[in-house]
């Protein structure tokens, strides 16, 4: 008895408080322990990357802000004194932004007139009105919507842009440059080829063998061939083409091409789709004695294109990349404008280029990572229930 | 009863047929190709008549008459303008050939290092991606021309790359240029005969562990044949290879100082720009293929793997690579023919490939329609070769099923 009451004198009544995790486990230090040096190889690689960021970062920083000149009537401001500049001799120099400012209106209308640059404004308001809702699944009114941006918009885009009739002020296709050009280019390769590259898939996926062969090599044709080999056909052979008499605008032709190209990739996108879909949807569909036209529009595109919303994005994303190449046959879109005012002696200075293509840089990145944002925010809200 | 024998034989309006429907379709889409094959035919017949432009590819002969900085066969001023355009389609060979090569290295690397445990690495991977990816290839190309140009000396200095053997200046990279001699076609053909060697060890060797479970030291084997057996050959047949090394003349004229030209190997900077470019460029894309690859394999293969007893290694190896493959290889082969086609993009800073020497043709003889069609032959060529090719892998590493 005794015995026993000794051993209950050692059992606990009641818990010890528990304790914290050590901090070598939890908290800051817990997590760097485990992402960043959780053994010695690991720690090499941290520091390395450390030391590389630090290498990048530091160099950026330095050109972009710290040595950057920001304010400038000409280029000599952004040049040393031993070279008719402003700039001390052996003072660094860094990005020439006052350049970039005094450019800025060319680099994003080109030579629009500046009486007239309000209706490039509108346009790019209306467009984004129209836009922020098509691209926001949760509203209501999609098909109406569609009909407005790739129907209604294009026209009156055009209208504006172009001007020559309700009281506007003509403006010729060759003063149109900078951003708005890259703009009007990517944007009119996307309104036509997203109709023409479903009925590409279409009619690669059709029956009939003849349809069939001509979609296979139509397809197969652009994608096989560079883009810039098809903007030198679409410059210098279209016209060929042509009967007698008749011209086509010289900012036309590289979009013709343009949009025959990104058509076929676009093509190959919706097959994709298409081949997703079960084979339960095509005989449920003509089971209720849908015709074709009905069968596809109804029951089978609707969700095949959700499904390649993504690859439809990403489809974009480098068709407004691939608009660059356009300088290449001599049309001042971005990329042509900010090389054609390398030429401006007024404002020759070292940095000038590397300020440009900083400056061009960041332009096309903003651009394309938020149209591939949007596309992963699209693929997470349609793949639900693959993830592990 | 007569209901049934109506519907068998009720008669579908012709109109409503499908198969009259097909064949009436496909009648006027032919009619309307043919027409408008016709009419671009006759117009452009008609222009070329009235801007008298001979047709033909007779110009192909003619005198070239402009300089190629970079030529892999014998070119001069004074060849023809077919021996020019065989000069960039070699170098546009060149130049996508080396950067698959390097872009699939750069591109594994980056897409292992996006899946790294290691946070930092992670986040640098994804930020390389997301910036390659996000920036026009012409941009890129146009800035790694400039950075090349504007950072390293002038062509009287040089930076050394690499001591001794690479140093870089404004005039390109130098290197030693071995030079084969008589007698080194044996070492080319033991390098040959080892690689066929090699590969059939492996084969035997992989049967032999099949058969009896035993191993075989693939790699050590595989090494021997194709390093070490033709470096006997090089050593018995006396060494047949001259190094010639790039001469940098620091004293003397001022115009002569520099590197001389026909002494040791350069690559342009033209070259090395659009190198780098492509590379990085496509590396951001084939980085996301390799992540989603070994992403696309499911953990239960690692767990299970892990359950047997394999290593880590073995794992990755015998398990998640085989299968990751076979979903990396087809965008793979895309990136690969994007790559091929972007090196067009060359003429934008006058590397002489396919499109730049084409371009110079066009303009000084005019013949539109010949070049930009060989051009589009010479493309399309590729393109179907190299996807037959991967094709043809593809269904080899394809998954067998019954």
């Amino acid at each position: 008895m005794a015995s026993d009451r000794a051993i209950e004198a050692y059992v606990r009544t009641e818990m010890v408080p528990e304790e914290a995790p050590p901090a070598s486990t939890s908290g800051v230090i817990g997590w760097v322990r485990q992402n960043l040096f959780p053994n010695w190889w690991n720690a090499i690689l941290t520091v390395v990357g450390l030391y590389l960021i630090y290498l990048v970062a530091a160099s950026l920083i330095k050109f972009a802000f710290i040595d950057a000149v920001w304010t400038g009537t000409d280029g000599s401001y952004c040049r040393h004194d031993n070279n008719r500049g402003k700039v001390p001799q052996g003072e660094p120099i860094g990005a020439c932004w006052a350049y970039v400012k005094a450019k800025f209106g060319q680099f994003m209308y080109g030579f629009y007139p500046e009486m007239a640059r309000w209706r490039v404004n509108l346009t790019y308001v209306l467009g984004i009105a129209l836009l922020v809702p098509f691209a926001i699944p949760s509203v209501p009114y999609k098909l109406w919507n569609a009909i407005l941006l790739f129907g209604v918009y294009p026209i009156v885009a055009g209208i504006l842009l172009s001007g020559g009739s309700f009281g506007l002020e003509l403006v010729e296709t060759t003063q149109w440059g900078g951003l708005l050009l890259t703009l009007v280019i990517g944007i009119t390769g996307i309104v036509a080829s997203l109709p023409l590259g479903i009925l590409f898939a279409l009619g690669r996926r059709s029956k009939m063998p003849i349809v069939r062969l001509v979609s296979v090599i139509f397809i197969e044709f652009w994608r096989g061939v560079p883009l810039i080999t098809v903007l030198f056909m679409s410059s210098v052979m279209l016209p060929l083409f042509l009967p007698e008499g008749v011209t086509i605008d010289k900012i036309v032709r590289p979009l013709i091409g343009v949009a025959l190209f990104s058509t076929a990739y676009m093509a190959e996108v919706i097959r994709g789709g298409l081949q997703a879909i079960p084979k339960g949807q095509y005989e449920g569909a003509m089971a209720l004695g849908l015709s074709y036209w009905k069968m596809m529009g109804l029951i089978v595109l609707p969700q095949a294109l959700k499904l390649v919303i993504p690859g439809i994005v990403n489809t974009f994303i480098g068709l407004f990349k691939d608009t660059a190449l356009v300088s290449i046959i001599g049309l001042s879109d971005l990329l042509g404008i900010v090389q054609t005012s390398f030429a401006d002696a007024n404002w020759a200075s070292p940095t000038q280029s590397a300020t440009a293509y900083l400056f061009l840089a960041v332009v096309y990145w903003v651009f394309c990572f938020g149209m591939s944002r949007y596309s992963v925010f699209m693929e997470e809200l349609l793949h639900t229930g693959h993830k592990r | 009863m007569s209901s049934a024998t109506d519907v068998s034989e009720a008669k579908v309006p012709m109109w409503n047929d499908p198969r009259v429907r097909a064949i009436v379709s496909q009648t006027i889409l032919v009619i309307v190709l043919i027409w408008a094959g016709w009419s671009i035919v006759d117009n452009t017949i008609h222009n070329l008549e009235q801007r008298k432009i001979a047709s033909g590819f007779g110009f192909l002969g003619t005198t070239a008459g402009f300089g190629i900085n970079q030529t892999l066969v014998d070119y001069n001023e004074a060849s023809s303008y077919g021996t020019a355009f065989i000069v960039g389609l070699l170098n546009t060979l060149l130049l996508a050939f080396i950067g698959c090569i390097l872009a699939t290295f750069l591109g594994f690397l980056m897409g292992v290092m996006r899946l790294s445990r290691n946070w930092l690495i992670a986040k640098i991977a994804t930020v390389y991606v997301e910036v390659m990816r996000n920036i026009p290839l012409l941009l890129q190309i146009l800035v790694w021309y400039a950075l090349l140009l504007e950072t390293v000396p002038d062509k009287r200095g040089a930076f050394t790359l690499i001591p001794g053997l690479m140093d870089i200046n404004k005039t390109g990279i130098w290197m030693p240029q071995p030079i084969p001699e008589p007698g080194f076609w044996m070492t080319a053909l033991a390098f040959l005969i080892g690689i066929a060697a090699a590969v059939y060890t492996a084969k035997w060797a992989k049967k032999r562990q099949e058969d009896t479970g035993e191993q075989f030291p693939v790699m050590a084997a595989t090494a021997g044949w194709v390093i070490g057996f033709p470096a006997i050959v090089f050593l018995i047949t006396g060494m047949p290879l001259m190094i010639e090394w790039p001469v940098f003349v620091e004293t003397g004229p001022m115009l002569r100082r520099g590197y001389q030209q026909g002494e040791g190997m350069v690559l342009n900077p033209e070259f090395v720009a659009m190198l780098i470019a492509l590379v990085t460029y496509t590396a951001g894309f084939i980085a996301e293929i390799v992540r989603a690859g070994i992403q696309a394999v499911s953990h239960g293969q690692t767990e299970a793997a892990g359950a047997l007893g394999l290593r880590r290694g073995a794992i990755l190896r015998l398990v998640v690579i085989p299968q990751a493959l076979r979903v990396i290889i087809p965008p793979l082969t895309s990136q690969y023919l994007n790559l091929t086609k972007n090196s067009s993009l060359a003429v934008a800073i006058a590397y002489m490939d396919l499109v730049a020497v084409g371009g110079i043709i066009l303009n000084q003889t005019g013949q539109a329609i010949e070049i930009i069609g060989l051009w589009m032959l010479i493309y399309l060529t590729i393109s179907l070769l190299t996807s037959a090719f991967m094709n043809w892998y593809n269904a080899k590493m394809a998954l067998v099923e019954r």
